[in-house]
């Protein structure tokens, strides 16, 4: 039986990690990921989890105490945003490199700056290469499903990385939408308990965690973290499958929708994924073939499946709602345009950088992205591939 | 230092059985790393001019110094770095600070 509610995204991921009942949750509060920790330690206050609330004084702090509580033994988890993520940084490192399947909810914030409080993906993509599955929502009811996945996936034992499952901040995070939650032993039973093989407070077998690592060993232990990412989406697509025996929500690598016979597509991540959808209906409604390719798993980078999926697409926008100032396009063009080098034919692939700051998108605003790429398909002429949408010229 | 499966770490071990994140299985192996080598300068012991007051001993950084019965023994040069905090740190003289020579 499934219980229907109306939550706001950060509501949703409160509760998923109540019905988990993790044992240690270290945080430190900054919006939009605030209410978080905040309902939780309500929970704690209420003695509905029997978990170790840690405060902290920083986020660098939070994620150390994580990596310490889960070298030990203990299922953690921990949320943050924006310039807290990005104080974890040289943390966030040590906890993938260790192998320590923590489970933070990154509540995607700009970074500054100008200091700016809304949502765009600058802080998780500046994460990107630091070893951790990503794993991102377009609603409320993903961020649920998708954290509750997240654990599983992080401690499974070919895998053993953390996650982070990511949403917009306030367009997501803080409206508030229908939803449905799973029971609480089911929840509990699905993500079962925490077992890891190694914990250093196994008096049994003494253990030494995350020793320097000399020049002989280093790429050794690098390549085998690698293989823990690579194995992490045979995993990711296992774990959905039994999320959806028990839920019927179906989850994959990424998501289509009317992608299957479109002449052009576009590649979102998040929130922006339900206006392009919107925008979608209605230009199919007026006979246009438009798809859409909504990324969920950005870490591991599922570029096989990707270029499997879009190469029959005559012209392509990537939209990244973060810029990585390489003057060349933000960081999904330019993954998605090599997982696209290897189709026989190349369709055209543009970028547009959007939604910054939190800037507001329209559905308008998604259909002159395929009126673009229609003058693309029609002239033949790709044009400048670095685009921004809707700034005042 | 060996992975689960009993095969040393050495230079010669592939990825497939390095153990994860260099963790590193069983106690007290910091013993058989042998940090000694870095010393440039060294502790000399004049046993003669001991009180055995067992001041050095619990100021080492590395436990270089033995004691067993409540006496001082000499140094363990597989592990004193030399640091000269022993030598500093004795009120009679019993230590000398000298040049290693390799
Ligand atoms: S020189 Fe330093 S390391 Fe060596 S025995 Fe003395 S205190 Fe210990
Ligand atoms: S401090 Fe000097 S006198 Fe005292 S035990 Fe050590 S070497 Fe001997």
């Amino acid at each position: 039986m499934s219980i229907r509610d109306r939550l706001s995204g950060n509501e949703a991921i409160a509760i998923a990690m109540k019905q988990i009942n993790p044992d240690v949750l270290p945080a430190f509060p900054i919006t939009p990921s605030t209410e978080i920790p905040q309902y939780f330690s309500q929970y704690v206050a209420n003695g509905e989890v029997d978990t170790e609330f840690v405060t902290v004084e920083s986020e660098h702090s939070a994620m150390s105490a994580c990596i310490g509580s889960e070298a030990a033994g203990a299922r953690t988890f921990t949320a943050t945003s924006s310039a807290g993520l990005a104080l974890m940084f040289e943390m966030l490192y040590v906890a993938a490199s260790s192998r320590l399947p923590i489970t933070l909810a990154c509540v995607n914030r700009a970074l500054t700056g100008p200091i700016n409080i809304n949502a765009d993906h600058s802080d998780s993509m500046g994460a990107r290469d630091s070893g951790w599955i990503q794993i991102y929502s377009e609603n409320n009811q993903e961020a649920y499903d998708n954290f509750i996945q997240a654990v599983k996936i992080a401690e499974h034992k070919d895998v053993m990385l953390p996650a982070m499952v990511c949403q917009d901040g306030f367009i997501t995070s803080h409206a508030v939408e229908n939803i449905e939650l799973i029971e609480d032993a089911a929840v509990k039973t699905f993500v079962g308990d925490y077992s890891p093989e190694d914990y250093l407070l196994n008096e049994k077998d003494k253990l030494a965690v995350g020793p320097y690592d000399t020049v002989s060993f280093y790429l050794e232990h690098k390549r085998q973290q690698a293989e823990a990412m690579i194995n992490a989406k045979r995993v990711a697509l296992e774990v959905a499958a039994e999320y959806e025996a028990i839920t019927g929500r179906k989850y994959g690598l990424f998501e289509t929708y009317k992608l299957e016979d479109a002449d052009t597509a576009l590649v979102i991540i998040n929130s922006t994924a339900g206006t392009a959808k919107d925008a979608i209906d209605a230009l199919r409604n007026a006979g246009k073939k438009v798809g859409l390719l909504k990324i969920r798993l950005f870490r591991p980078f599922p570029k096989d499946e990707i270029a499997e999926a879009l190469k029959h697409v005559k012209a392509i926008a990537v939209m990244d709602r973060a810029e990585s100032f390489s003057a060349a396009g933000g960081p999904l063009f330019a993954e998605v345009r090599s997982a696209m080098y290897d189709c026989a034919e190349h369709p055209a692939i543009v970028n547009y950088i959007y939604g910054l700051g939190g800037r507001d998108v329209r559905t308008t605003d998604i259909e002159s992205v395929y009126t673009d790429l229609d003058t693309i398909v029609e002239s033949g002429n790709i044009g400048e591939t670095y685009r921004y949408l809707g700034v005042r010229e | 230092m060996k992975n689960k499966a009993g095969t040393m770490i050495t230079t010669n071990i592939s990825w497939h059985d390095i153990t994860p994140g260099g963790m590193v299985y069983g106690g007290g192996t910091a013993a058989s790393f042998k940090t000694g080598d870095w010393r440039t300068m060294k502790p000399v012991f004049k046993a003669d001019a001991c009180t055995q007051c067992l001041l050095c001993a619990p100021v080492c950084p590395d436990s270089a110094i033995p004691v067993t019965d409540s006496k001082r023994l000499e140094f363990d040069y597989d592990h004193c770095k030399g640091c000269g905090i022993c030598f500093k740190v004795c009120p009679f003289g019993a230590i000398d600070f000298v040049k290693e020579e390799k």
